[in-house]
């Protein structure tokens, strides 16, 4: 799916767990995420702490769509 | 006795070369160059007429070739349809493509072809069509023929029909569920598989990952905050009562929710129809996975320029990335109707 939206020409960036299979499958730009039923924010962890971590991977991300790369990335996130 | 029509171009058509490329599509009776070594090697079918059409006319006006070609066959019956072998010819292996694909959707019939790997319409059309790895020129003719012959006859007996790698056609990104003769069942064959690989051995995987191919990075969003972003997900969030009756597996089904008014998705109003996981934590806050609380937030702040008023989603799991291309494609006609300028995926 990613690959079509961004054959049609639409930046795109992939939040996911499965970094590998986001790389193998062909995604150009990827954001890892923490786990796969909660990709963004951990229910064991105090909702601020989920927030914060939400909050921060998905300004990543935009940030992301914004960047001029040559090859696929993994972006750098910090919690 | 049942019957076929084979498709072939101008040059195996005996029409002519490069300089008759542009000869509009005929019709003929009866076996014309290689439908003669085709109707020689089938044994549950005769071919009944040759379809001949230049590989010009084919690439620059193929609406009114596949219109034509059409036209002819109304009223013809037939059984099965072949087109080719191709080769490696590249115009040639387009032709064969749409043809045979026009002609399956038209009439339902098996369209069969062959092409050499390199072949571009082998990618384009290995999805809607049975393309056989032939060879890479006309000295692989008598071998290509009987392949398409083999298969077609196969087909026509209703006898079972392997796998791809079996049969020897390009996988069309289709999964079947297969019993295996040996009843040997999956902890034992996935056991077997992992000793093998600890000891460096050959295995054989029985769920192949589709060789990648890489599409252009998309130019970047120039102005975040003058743009428009959407999130797409595969991670199975709808309204509770799932309107669009998304499938929890192998979904072949999308939706496009509206959230123009939402600050965040609400837990019970929203959920996760996704099978492959525990949905307890996106049920109750679905933002996990649709992250709309964050992007509103950094719309709030200028960060972006708006959230797209509906978000996007399906279930990852178990879908054929034939079926993800589809759907893909399908939900690329909305976010350009809607001039979305970047989109953020979020897969489970």
């Amino acid at each position: 799916m990613v690959k079509e939206i961004e054959r049609a020409g639409f930046p795109i960036v992939q939040m996911a767990n499965l970094v590998p299979v986001a790389k193998t499958v062909g995604s150009n730009k990827i954001v890892p995420t923490i786990s796969i039923p909660y990709p963004l924010g951990d229910p064991n962890t105090p909702e601020e702490q989920q927030w914060k971590l939400r909050y921060h991977r998905v300004g990543v991300a935009l940030d992301a769509l914004t960047m001029d790369v040559q090859e696929q990335t993994v972006f750098d996130v910090k919690f | 006795m049942k019957k076929a029509i084979l498709y072939l171009n101008q040059f195996f058509g005996q029409i002519g070369g490069e300089d008759k490329a542009d000869f509009a599509p005929v019709i003929e009776e009866g076996l014309i160059g290689p439908a003669a070594e085709l109707n020689k090697k089938l044994e549950n079918a005769e071919v009944t007429h040759t379809i001949i059409c230049g590989d010009n006319f084919m690439g620059s006006k193929q609406d009114e070739a596949v219109e034509t070609i059409l036209n002819f066959l109304e009223d013809k019956e037939f059984d099965i349809f072949f087109a080719g072998p191709a080769f490696q010819a590249g115009r040639y292996g387009n032709a064969c493509g749409v043809i045979c694909k026009a002609v399956k959707e038209k009439f339902g019939v098996p369209v069969v072809s062959s092409m050499h790997i390199e072949n571009p319409g082998v990618e384009m059309f290995r999805k809607d069509v049975y393309i056989f790895q032939g060879g890479h020129s006309a000295a692989k003719m008598r071998k290509d023929v009987k392949t398409m012959a083999t298969f077609g006859d196969k087909i026509l007996s209703g006898e079972k029909l392997l796998p791809a790698e079996e049969e020897g056609y390009f996988p069309r990104g289709i999964r079947h569920q297969v019993w295996l003769e040996s009843k040997k069942p999956a902890s034992d064959r996935v056991v077997e598989m992992l000793v093998k690989k600890l000891n460096g051995e050959e295995f054989e995987t029985e769920l192949p990952i589709p060789k990648a191919d890489r599409v252009p990075i998309a130019s970047p969003v120039k102005d975040l905050s003058k743009a428009t972003i959407a999130i797409v997900n595969t991670g199975g969030i709808v309204p509770v009562d799932n309107p669009d009756r998304i499938q929890s597996a192998s979904a072949t089904r999308w939706g496009k929710y509206d959230v123009s008014n939402m600050e965040r998705l609400k837990g019970g109003e929203f959920k996760t129809i996704h099978a492959g996981f525990d949905p307890a934590a996106a049920d109750a806050n679905p933002n996990v996975i649709v992250p709309l609380d964050a992007l509103r937030a950094y719309e709030k702040e200028g960060k972006i320029g708006k959230v797209h008023e509906y978000f996007y989603t399906t279930v990852g799991t178990g879908t054929t990335q034939a079926e993800a291309a589809r759907m893909g494609k399908e939900i690329v006609e909305h976010l350009k109707e809607a001039n979305v300028d970047g989109v953020i995926m979020v897969s489970t």
